[in-house]
């Protein structure tokens, strides 16, 4: 019965079982409701080859310090919850292995550009209300019900225009690593313009002149300093850098 | 005024700026960099009408440019309704004093008043 529960129990605790290696994890810990002051707690982990961040955060939450704030729900880069700065680089923790840092200092921290809510845990208040601002969704005034119009057909073609935008999970790492958000409390950001690219290229869209309206203000496209850093951290391999570029193309006449 | 004309517009001046720019110091090697920068040399310029033309046309250029640039610089810097329109209108009215001082210099010149 003994040896059953010990089981049950180690199974629950997920990777961290009979490692040797161990890692210091750093926790940026900071709530502004009370105070704004930022410190570390740091924690000895121990780790496997397969250990992610959020293992570790999750390992320190369960057995040394439940009162740490992180936010996560798939666990496999789907779901987009657990964006965080590890070691100065905006990343999923459950898609980043402690291996793969070559580090035995792993340093968690909030993502930038976005408002601290505790610990780790960070507010998305204007990444989604950007994002709602582009529309982002087929404008097509053909509806489903008209006979004839069910279908909107795509070549393959039409589709690899787009599909890699589709792939984005809005994890709001994009905007995190954006220096152009960091100073533009008024930028729309790499990800929501990755997005209006994403409907624009889409040619079952018709709303292709009411978005470029949207993003072609004095806080719009032209902020983009093309820095590159936002393509750079995505997890799903969408190239927000890209789409800004060719949505710049529509804007400058170089593409119908 | 939309952003993208704004930018079409800074961006073909900078283009045409080089270009004048290039002519400009072209003509600068026809003599010796002292030399070229004697008084009866920068005057004789200033009185070469198609010259005094394109000095005119690269200060245009250039302040339409580099006001752009600045506007948005400050931009990004800080936001606010009130301090964005002080810095259009602020850069604008700079761009357009820039513009009339430099135009009186070569115009002056070109009419002999100097």
């Amino acid at each position: 019965m003994a040896a059953e529960s010990l089981q049950i129990s180690n199974e629950e605790s997920g990777t961290i079982v009979s490692s040797t290696k161990t890692i210091t994890l750093r926790i940026a810990r900071s709530n502004p409701k009370k105070n704004t002051e930022q410190k570390f707690d740091e924690f000895k982990i121990p780790y496997q080859k397969w250990t992610t961040v959020l293992d570790a955060i999750l390992e320190v939450k369960k057995h040394l310090d439940h009162s740490v704030a992180v936010r996560y729900s798939c666990r496999q880069a789907s779901c987009g919850s657990c964006g965080m700065k590890i070691n100065g680089r905006p990343a999923l923790a459950c898609f980043t292995k402690i291996t793969e840092l070559n580090s035995d200092v792993v340093t968690v921290e909030p993502m930038n550009n976005f408002p601290i809510i505790r610990d780790l845990v960070v507010g998305f208040e204007r990444m989604f209300s950007n994002h709602k601002k582009i529309k982002p969704y087929i404008i097509n005034e053909e509806s489903e019900i008209n006979p004839g119009t069910k279908e909107f057909l795509q070549t393959p073609e039409d589709v690899e225009k787009y599909i890699q935008f589709s792939n984005c999970i809005k994890c709001g790492l994009c905007n995190s690593a954006c220096p152009t958000m960091a100073t533009d409390s008024s930028f729309v950001g790499p990800q929501a313009l990755a997005q209006a690219y994403r409907y624009v290229a889409d040619n079952r869209d018709k709303g292709k002149d009411e978005r470029l309206k949207i993003i072609d203000d004095s806080h719009g496209i032209f902020r983009c300093h093309f820095a590159g850093s936002c393509s750079q951290v995505c997890p799903k391999g969408v190239d927000p850098a890209m789409g800004i570029q060719l949505l710049r193309g529509y804007l400058l006449g170089f593409r119908d | 005024m939309r952003e993208s004309i704004i930018m079409k517009i800074h961006y073909g001046t900078a283009v045409a700026a080089v270009a004048l720019v290039a002519v400009h110091i072209l003509f600068r090697f026809t003599l010796g960099f002292a030399e070229s920068l004697e008084y009866e040399n920068v005057i004789a310029n200033y009185q070469f009408l198609p010259y005094a033309g394109m000095l005119e046309i690269i200060l245009i250029l250039i302040s339409i440019h580099g006001f752009n640039g600045l506007r948005v610089v400050l931009l990004e810097l800080k936001q606010g309704s009130q301090y964005e329109k002080s810095v259009n209108y602020g850069c604008l009215g700079a761009m357009a004093l820039v513009i009339l001082y430099g135009s009186r210099t070569i115009f002056m010149t070109n009419m002999g008043m100097m």
